[in-house]
């Protein structure tokens, strides 16, 4: 892999159950691509077609059955669970549908997680002008439950930009909000990424979001019937 | 580390309460273990503080004769100081203001000397001890007496054929407990008075007691093995400070070990609800484990997080388990007070505050590792998918490790407080069974009411059926506690039960229930005409004579005892025995080997006497072995004629040796005899009435001894019943946990159902109908664990027949299920009351 390329997908197959046989459910079979450092890639497709098994397997959140993934320098194949969870913690960062704040802590304190991880202290600063960034300033010491859902997916984005990642990975991050705060949401993931540097790696129903990334992958039956540039 | 510390302690912030809650299970079970290891502690100093007051003296010497001359000459020759005791039961009159004699067996003690040297013989008022050294007319009496028969001091009460002043009531003996000494009442008279009294003839069952002060340079157990040795064939006993300190020390550790154990169900129980509700909150924190996974903590890292909060919830459990130990160990002397022989001191053992605390922590940690393990399998993917919610991979090699881990530390608990490894495991293995009966029942319960809940019924009743075996349902868990403390609580009731019913049982159908002994050989014709008068007729009258083995087999006794390799127990071959002679069996006894042989021709040289099965097992005598016997001087050849079976609970004379007629009615007797008194009045207008006409004449009623061995049992089952307490608490603690537990689960249905339009009043139905089968079912599985129990401990130890009180177990099910509907609607209340949208938008 040259260094322009942040993400390399080979021949990448996951069958759940048995390899082979009657009970063999494959939901990804030889998907293929680069992503360049700093570009942006959408993954759409029907439901069941295999985008958020590709996204996690991307991320390092599981093994492939075959194939192997290359993520920032890292093949993921040859490394144990926690290898991959250091991984995560250096260079991803990521957003999910269903917004996966830790409800015990308090929007700050879940920004913090990925550093506080790391066992990096001092960085509350930044973590505040996260939240500001996403306009969410005066909510620093709001619980989860204290805020609404457009609100939430917020502190999740900064979350993901809290470790300075070099790719983001999205999963359906406007999945549950309504069309304004779906709108916004796009701006600030858009905005950030760009701001930033980041790789951006989104999975997602919505074909106008799609259409903002430098790319976009269709996915039927697990298979890539399309790779394209909007 | 700093992660893990600071991650733990923000996510527990939602959680605290509930932590808190959860750690209460094993709060109680902890105390316990505290309580009883502390307390332990401090008895065992007290006995080393007052070992000397334990006995009172250096050493004691006793025997059933008269202690020979040689003996005090022995004596003489050691030095020190010494003080004479001569005991022995006897009726005491006491007047009554309304001119009404009444009688009391009671134990005389006649005493002369400085006793007790070391230690205090406490009295009301204080000089009464001393008084008695004047040798005047005087007695100081168990204090129950003076209360029972309303005694003060100046009165006078009558022992044989001496009125004695009484001058008070004992308070404490050193070395003697209040409750050993229920059934005949202390009465220390001087011995001087004793003679006068006429009351020690021959034949009396007499205990001789001499207490040495010794020399401070002179060890006394040299002198006892002296004294053994040189006076191997008087039959003396001895009893020395250490000997003394050993069996207090052997008493306590058993009765120490039997509590710990008690304590340690409980702890047991609160584990398992620890591990129960642990498991409950791992499942709603899998998200948030997954979520972290996602940002790169490692699975060492989240299992950390959550094994932080688990030690927490440990460590919060074990401090308010020591505290609340060191509370109650400040109740068990007030529990204990009767039962000891010594004053004992509070002061907190910290080592057995330690051991408690770290026994309890060990275990709490292994049931709160057990859900933990789940942790480390979450897959960071449960973040994207709920459905991912463990990572696949076969059996957990660690679960494993554990769960043998945790039957080891059970296992070696057992066997550390018992301090044998059959009875350590015995206790497992029956906890194991306990456990295991429980659990299959409640997994049965769950199978069953899926399976065959009638689709007829109301929707409330199949609603709250359904509740025993959807997921997260409570049925094992509830069954387990509730059970648990259901059977041990009802064990120690039934057996009390089984035992008063026993002693009931020896009086009843017409059988006797009142006892004179010590009747001497004269007294036998008069004696047999009063009763005629009083309209008694005498049941079973037997000739008493006192003889001692003197060989067996072509060995003397000596040559036996002397022998380590006899396999003979000593006791068997020193002990006066106390046989008698008839011609033919009792109803009592039953035939086992050989023939009865009811009488002998005179001059008949080898007689054939018949021996107690148990008493031919212990000497290894089988039909036709030779026996030696010497009665009061005179040797006497016999062989086993026969070998009966014995029923000893009967009140009535019951023999370990019976010789048949023609060969002791020349020597030296006395008898006994047993017989019916209607009514309690009759017995105590026949008791009155032989005391007045034969001072010496001792008797026993049943009622004294039901009432006796009640009193004591009520004693010691206070205390078992006090620690039982605690599983049954714990397990309320366990129901509370596991209901809150769920509270959450049930809110969101409630709230579901009130959309769907159930009302408050069917919600409630629900519920009480779900709480009610538990109720029913726990109480029902442990009342049937404790007659099982019960029936075996009656058959195989207490041999005899089961108390089953319908009535009372009827009654334990009813209240049982009360408490577990009770708390059941009180830990739920409000579930109905909630705000839906409020339930819709929380997140835990």
């Amino acid at each position: 892999m040259t260094d322009d390329n942040m993400l390399k997908v080979e021949r990448l197959t996951k069958i759940y159950g048995p390899a082979t046989g009657a009970g063999a459910l494959t939901v990804l079979r030889e998907v293929s691509f680069t992503l360049a450092t700093g570009s942006s890639l959408a993954v759409v497709g029907p439901s069941g077609s295999g985008k958020t098994t590709l996204l996690g397997l991307c991320a390092g959140l599981d093994t492939a059955t075959h194939g192997d993934v290359t993520l920032a320098g890292a093949r993921l194949g040859a490394l144990d669970e926690d290898a991959r969870a250091r991984v995560r913690n250096e260079h991803v960062g990521f957003v999910f549908q269903n917004f996966q704040l830790i409800p015990t802590l308090t929007a700050l304190e879940n920004v913090l997680v990925p550093v506080e991880l790391r066992g990096e202290g001092g960085r509350e600063v930044e973590a505040r002008e996260l939240l500001t960034r996403v306009g969410l300033g005066e909510r620093c010491d709001h619980y989860p439950v204290q805020l609404s859902g457009g609100e939430q997916q917020r502190v999740a984005l900064a979350r993901a930009f809290m470790n300075r990642p070099k790719v983001l990975f999205c999963d359906e991050p406007t999945g549950n909000l309504d069309h304004d705060t779906a709108t916004a949401m796009a701006e600030l993931i858009f905005g950030l990424n760009r701001e930033r540097g980041t790789t951006l790696v989104l999975v997602t129903h919505d074909l106008e979001l799609a259409k903002r990334c430098q790319r976009i992958i269709r996915l039927r039956g697990g298979a890539v019937v399309s790779d394209s540039t909007p | 580390m700093n992660f893990v510390l600071r991650m733990a302690w923000k996510d527990s912030r939602a959680s605290r309460r509930r932590l808190a809650l959860f750690s209460l299970s094993v709060v109680l079970g902890i105390a316990a273990l505290v309580a009883i290891g502390s307390f332990g502690a401090n008895l065992r100093v007290a006995i080393d503080d007052q070992a000397r007051g334990l006995l009172g003296a250096d050493l004691v010497i006793t025997s059933r004769q008269t202690i020979p001359r040689a003996v005090w000459d022995h004596l003489a020759t050691v030095g020190g100081e010494q003080a004479k005791e001569v005991a022995f039961s006897s009726m005491m009159v006491f007047p009554g203001a309304d001119g009404i004699n009444r009688t009391r067996l009671v134990q005389v003690r006649a005493i002369e000397g400085r006793f007790p040297f070391y230690g205090e013989f406490l009295t009301q008022p204080a000089d009464a001890a001393a008084r008695l050294a004047g040798g005047e007319a005087v007695v100081v009496l168990e204090e129950t007496l003076l209360n029972q028969y309303g005694v003060k001091p100046g009165d006078t009460v009558r022992l044989g054929k001496v009125d004695f002043t009484v001058l008070g009531a004992v308070l404490k003996v050193p070395g003697e407990s209040v409750a050993v000494t229920q059934l005949a009442p202390r009465a220390f008279i001087p011995l001087a008075q004793l003679a006068a009294t006429q009351l020690a003839g021959p034949g009396s069952l007499v205990r001789h007691r001499i207490a040495l002060k010794l020399p401070a340079d002179v060890d006394p157990l040299a002198i006892e093995r002296a004294m053994r040795e040189k006076f191997r064939t008087e039959r003396l006993g001895y009893d020395t400070v250490e000997e003394r300190k050993r069996d207090f020390g052997r008493v306590l550790d058993n009765v120490n070990a039997f509590l710990s154990l008690v304590g340690f169900v409980a702890l047991f129980l609160g584990a398992i609800g620890v591990a129960s509700a642990i498991h409950v909150y791992v499942r709603q924190k899998i998200t948030t484990v997954a979520v972290l996974r996602c940002l790169g903590a490692s699975a060492r890292q989240s299992f950390a997080v959550y094994l932080v909060q688990g030690l927490g919830l440990g460590v919060f459990g074990a401090t308010l388990g020591a505290a609340l130990g060191i509370g109650v160990q400040l109740l068990l002397p007030l529990l204990l007070a009767d039962l000891l022989p010594f004053d004992v001191n509070f002061f907190i053992a910290w080592p057995a505050v330690a051991r408690g605390v770290g026994a309890g922590l060990v275990i709490c940690l292994l049931f709160t590792l057990l859900p933990l393990l789940t942790v480390r399998r979450v897959s960071p993917l449960v973040a994207l998918r709920s459905a991912f919610a463990e990572r696949v991979g076969g059996p957990d090699p660690w679960r494993v490790a554990l769960g043998v881990l945790i039957v080891l530390a059970v296992v070696g608990f057992a066997i550390w407080q018992t301090r044998s490894l059959p009875l350590g495991l015995g206790f497992s293995g029956a906890l194991g069974v306990g456990f295991g009966v429980l659990a299959s029942l409640a997994h049965a319960v769950a199978w069953a009411a899926r399976r065959w809940c009638p689709r007829g019924l109301p929707y409330v009743v199949r609603q709250g059926v359904a509740n025993l075996y959807r997921p997260n349902n409570r049925t094992v868990l509830l069954l387990l506690a509730l059970g648990l403390g259901t059977f041990l609580m009802l064990t120690l009731y039934l057996t009390r039960t089984t035992l008063l019913g026993q002693i009931q049982g020896t009086g009843g159908n017409g059988r006797s229930n009142l006892l004179f002994f010590d009747i001497q050989d004269d007294q036998i014709e008069p004696l047999n005409a009063l009763l005629e008068r009083e309209g008694v007729t005498t049941r079973q009258q037997a000739p008493i004579v006192t003889m001692r083995i003197k060989g067996l087999q072509g060995r003397t006794v000596d040559e036996i005892l002397a022998d380590r390799g006899s396999g003979i127990p000593g006791w068997t071959l020193r002990r006066e025995y106390r046989s008698t002679f008839r011609g033919e069996l009792t109803g009592t006894e039953t035939l086992i080997g050989g023939t009865f042989t009811g009488r002998v021709p005179e001059g008949t040289e080898t007689i054939p006497v018949s021996i107690e099965e148990g008493l031919a097992r212990d000497m290894r005598l089988k039909l036709g072995d030779e026996l030696q016997f010497d009665v009061q001087g005179v040797t006497l050849a016999a062989r086993v004629g026969s070998i009966r079976k014995v029923d000893w609970q009967r009140l009535q004379p019951n023999f370990f040796i019976v010789f048949p007629e023609g060969v002791l009615e020349a020597a030296p007797k006395f008898y006994v005899m047993a017989m019916r008194a209607e009514t309690p009045a009759d017995s105590a207008r026949l008791q009155q009435a032989v005391v007045r006409d034969f001072p010496n004449v001792s008797a026993i009623d049943l009622t004294l001894l039901l009432q006796t061995f009640d009193g004591i049992f009520a004693k010691v089952s206070l205390v078992v019943r006090f620690m039982a307490l605690f599983t049954v608490a714990t397990g309320v603690i366990v129901l509370v946990g596991a209901v809150l537990t769920g509270r959450y689960q049930r809110i969101r249905e409630t709230v579901l159902l009130r959309t769907l339009g159930a009302t408050r009043r069917q919600l409630t139905q629900i519920q009480l109908v779900e709480y009610a089968i538990l109720g029913v079912l726990a109480a029902a599985v442990g009342c049937i664990l404790a007659v099982a129990a019960n029936a075996l401990l009656a058959h195989f130890v207490f041999k005899t027949a089961a108390a089953f009180p319908v009535g009372f177990l009827v009654l334990t099910v009813l209240a049982v299920t009360a408490v577990t509907l009770l708390t059941g609607l009180l830990s739920n209340r409000g579930v109905t009351d909630h705000p839906p949208l409020a339930v819709l938008r929380q997140e835990t």
